[in-house]
């Protein structure tokens, strides 16, 4: 009974610190924050950072909306996921001069149609998904989306997918040459029915495994973030980030500040700490990604400057952000998923 | 272990019998408000219209259903016919578990026989090198399991060292590896009840049998299953109810490359689609389909205890 | 006594146990084997290292691990504790309260979360949670572990009880104690081996959640294998096997422990 009653006052007790002032809670996706960063935070504020992992924008989403809300003060979704979000008023307003920093965003991010006048969010790092391929065990040409949806004989049953509806429906609507969004039956018709075929040449569904699966072998051709892809070469060199001709998909993430926010104050803070050129850069030297903040080259690893990764060639196509598709639409693209995985 | 629990004790003693609502009230309270509530909610939820992006909206609606049984095409338009998505993927789960069941029999039979037949003082021992392994998280167990069958895993390399095959043998992202997974996730769970049924079982039956000339393989099949038949169809339970919901091994051994039941409900809560009375209805469907297989069991057993 | 063990014998079972064995223990060898490798790659052998278990205690995650720790212990604690409680009440109910009309009825409720595969009682919490408006956090947790574990501990007391004759604590009663008296000082002290052993799998099944603990925690709330699982999902790194590797040993230990206990009590 004494242990009981232990217990409970322990739990009680962590209970009261998780609630208690200088604290942040933070929503993130795995591996994508340095340490040495929070810590650094935490030494210069005194605030102590609490962090969650997710692995996709959808997961989430899912997790806020199922009660998570008032416990996260921000979290880092990919730019349609702000504006869907933003919708859903998930997302509390910034007021004009509550962030000191927000000057350092790098002009062609300062506007972004996902979220006109960053009203909600700041930006984190972009980047690009496309794919990786093994160029030992396929020599031919790799920038093409056939590598992934049609793939010559050698490559088929080795391919790694992300579990992301969204980046893969995006990719394949590239691959078709038809918008990401279409209402259009015949076009919906035939990417259902490309999918189904292609589903038949992949190994696996994996996003958190995408850069193991590949540098182990497991897997020949697998679907990545270009920082992702460049820290997979970096243990395996043969492996190469393809640019295909048809286009690739190109997201920003960003860190928002959520509705409901415990420690309102303190995020605010961590957004302004995100906005200084030299903290960002660290994220983006650990991550292998871009970022939105001007002034960050001089605290740039020079390695990224020339990172074929970062560094589309001249023959590669458009790069697309993601759409945010009506309730409609977006109930065929889901039944799509479904017929892929059923 | 369920079937324990519903036969109970057949004791009549009363000495407690005043306190009797007194000392079950904790119990009552407790399982009534988190398991009963939450499954009735559940069902609420299954009737409710679904919220774009993952919640309800609090209108009544058959929606939920009509997409698990009915198949309206691509645009959700056409009339109804027999949706064969969820179908396929109830019946994959109950093929998964199935065979991991078989599996777990095939060798958790003869191991909890064994077990049951050493001397008295070192069972104790032998039950717990069989339970040990259950004390690992599921999870690590389920790794460590996918790191042993990859194709340039230990299992692969120690086979083709002795010679067995000449190229790898490609398990991992396969029903078989998902089987496999299952099987071991759940093996410890075949063996106790076996084990406990024949530990329990009369050998002079045997004994008698042998002397009416009885093989010993006619006495397994004609004298010991029949009586050891209650433990046996347990330990099937135990492994094959939790195999039909999981979705770690589906996931991480088969590469969530097919939904089972199980990935498909998490997918409505966690994942892509966020439809709430979708997910709710699909675990009704899994509730119900368990429920009923318990049913038939709990039934066959009052048969056999009543024939016996 | 040669045509007895005859009769019992059947050949090709002990191979078959020697298998089950082996395919039980494999997987957990080759983790332990390679926690103890120098790599960091979990692939290649470079020789004996303790430099992950290091790692666990002072790396970059130990903050976490530890947290995680925590929360698990206590969770699984005070989860095993109480729900051994109730069941203890209730199996006292149910084998020494004669025979009363909702006595199946309890029985089915007790073994009803055996029943609901664990993927149905998780998304039932959520939602419940959800509806009543319940902030997730380690209470929610604890919570939904308390009721899962009632039936695991149950099964072991009533076991336990039905084994014992009520005729003892009768004696005790003639000899004028009270029914409070022989239920502490007679029914208690027999039962105790089923209590434990009832307390353990409790606290084994707590401790080993993930499914249910996965959908009902709260922002940053880890327990062990929710924060395995958050590492593991991106591959088998060495420092996990680690972890897993004392995991496993705090479990033989413990199960050690209640072997020994349990043969002292057989020799009483």
């Amino acid at each position: 009974m004494k242990l009981l009653t232990q217990s409970a006052m322990a739990l009680a007790l962590m209970a009261n610190t998780a609630a208690a002032e200088g604290d942040l809670v933070v929503y993130h996706w795995f591996e994508y924050m340095p340490q040495e960063l929070l810590d650094k935070f935490t030494a210069e504020t005194g605030i102590n950072v609490t962090m969650d992992t997710y692995d996709s924008n959808e997961a989430m989403l899912a997790s806020l909306k199922a009660g998570g809300m008032g416990t996260y003060d921000v979290a880092v979704p990919g730019d349609y996921m702000v504006a869907i979000m933003a919708g859903e008023g998930l997302l509390d307003t910034i007021a004009d001069g509550e962030l000191a920093n927000k000057g350092n965003i790098a002009p062609e991010w300062a506007d972004p149609s996902f979220d006109p006048g960053r009203t909600h969010s700041i930006p984190y790092q972009w980047g690009s998904t496309a794919f990786s391929v093994d160029t030992e065990a396929y020599s031919g040409d790799i920038n093409t989306t056939d590598i992934l949806f049609n793939p010559p004989a050698e490559l088929s049953g080795k391919i790694n997918m992300l579990d992301s509806q969204g980046e893969v429906m995006a990719l394949a609507s590239l691959h078709m040459g038809i918008p990401q969004c279409s209402s259009d039956r015949e076009q919906l018709k035939a990417l259902n029915e490309m999918l189904v075929n292609a589903k038949a040449h992949w190994a696996s569904f994996n996003s958190d495994t995408a850069k193991e699966v590949l540098v182990s072998g497991d897997v020949a051709v697998g679907m990545i973030y270009d920082g992702f892809g460049a820290k997979a070469r970096a243990e395996k060199a043969s492996l190469q980030y393809a640019f295909p001709t048809q286009g690739y998909v190109v997201w920003m993430d960003n860190v928002v500040l959520l509705k409901d926010a415990p420690n309102r104050d303190n995020a605010l803070k961590f957004m302004d700490f995100l906005l200084q050129p030299e903290n960002i850069a660290a994220v983006s030297n650990y991550a292998r990604y871009g970022a939105g903040v001007s002034g960050v080259g001089d605290f740039l690893d020079p390695e990224l400057a020339t990172l074929p990764e970062a560094n589309p060639p001249a023959t590669a196509g458009q790069g697309a952000f993601i759409e945010v598709c009506d309730e409609a639409t977006q109930a065929v693209y889901d039944q799509i998923w479904t017929n892929v995985k059923k | 272990m369920a079937g324990g629990a519903a036969s109970g004790g057949s004791s009549a003693a009363d000495t407690y019998a005043g306190a009797r609502n007194w000392l079950l009230m904790p119990s009552w309270v407790v399982l009534i408000v988190f398991v009963l509530a939450p499954v009735c909610m559940m069902l609420i939820y299954s009737f409710l219209t679904k919220e774009f992006r993952g919640g309800v909206i609090w209108e009544f609606s058959l929606k939920a259903y009509d997409q698990f049984f009915c198949d309206r095409g691509l645009f959700g338009d056409e009339p109804c016919a027999i949706e064969w998505t969820y179908i396929t993927i109830f019946w994959r789960s109950i093929w998964q578990a199935g065979a991991a069941t078989i599996l777990s029999l095939i060798i958790g039979f003869p191991t909890a026989y064994f077990i049951a037949t050493r001397p008295e003082r070192t069972r104790a021992m032998w039950v717990f090198l069989i339970t040990i392994p259950y004390w690992v998280n599921l999870l690590i167990r389920t790794v460590s399991m996918k790191f042993l069958l990859r194709d340039q895993g230990p299992l692969n390399d120690f086979l083709i060292s002795i010679g067995l095959i000449d190229s790898p043998l490609h398990i991992i992202n396969t029903n078989l590896a998902v089987q496999l997974g299952l099987f071991y996730s759940y093996l410890p769970f075949m063996v106790l009840p076996i084990y406990a049924s024949v530990e329990r079982y009369n050998f002079a039956l045997s004994e008698a049998a042998a002397d009416l000339y009885a093989t010993k393989w006619t006495t397994l099949r004609r004298i010991l299953l029949p009586a050891v038949k209650p433990g046996v169809i347990a330990g099937c339970i135990l492994v094959f109810v939790p195999s039909l919901g999981a979705f770690l091994a589906p996931d991480l051994l088969g590469g969530a490359k097919n939904f089972m039941i199980g990935s498909l409900i998490e997918e409505q809560f966690k994942g892509n689609a966020g439809n709430w009375p979708f997910g709710a209805a699909a675990s009704m469907i899994l509730l119900t389909m368990v429920l009923i297989i318990l049913l038939i069991f709990a039934r066959q057993q009052r048969k056999a205890e009543a024939t016996s | 006594m040669s045509a007895k063990t005859d009769v019992k014998t059947y050949s090709g079972f002990k191979f078959m146990t020697l298998l089950c064995l082996v395919i039980l223990y494999a997987p957990l060898i080759v983790v332990t084997v390679y926690s103890f490798n120098a790599s960091k790659s979990i692939t290649v052998w470079e020789g004996l290292s303790l430099r992950w278990y290091a790692d666990v205690f002072v790396g970059p995650e130990s903050g976490k691990f530890k947290q995680a720790a925590i929360n698990s212990f206590v969770i699984a604690i005070v989860a095993a504790t109480i729900s051994t409680t109730i069941a203890t009440l209730a199996a006292t109910a149910i084998v020494r309260g004669g025979k009363f009309r909702l006595r199946t009825a309890s029985l089915g409720l007790i073994s009803l979360p055996l029943m609901v595969p664990e993927i149905v009682t998780a998304v039932a919490l959520l939602i419940f949670y959800n509806s009543i408006g319940f902030d997730r956090g380690l209470l929610t947790i604890l919570v939904a572990h308390i009721a899962f574990c009632i039936p695991f501990a149950y099964l072991p007391i009533q076991a336990r009880m039905q084994g014992i004759e009520d005729t003892y604590e009768q004696a005790a009663m003639d000899l004028y104690a009270t029914k409070a008296q022989a239920f502490r000082r007679v029914l208690l002290p027999l039962m105790m081996p089923g209590i434990i052993s009832g307390f353990l799998l409790a606290f084994i099944v707590s401790l080993d959640d993930f499914i249910i603990t996965n959908f009902v925690k709260g922002a940053g709330v880890e327990t062990l294998p929710t924060a395995i699982f958050g590492s593991v999902k991106q591959g088998l790194k060495p420092n996990i096997m680690a972890i897993s590797t004392m995991l496993l040993a705090v479990s033989i230990v413990m199960v050690t422990i209640s072997y020994f206990v349990s043969k002292s009590d057989n020799t009483k």
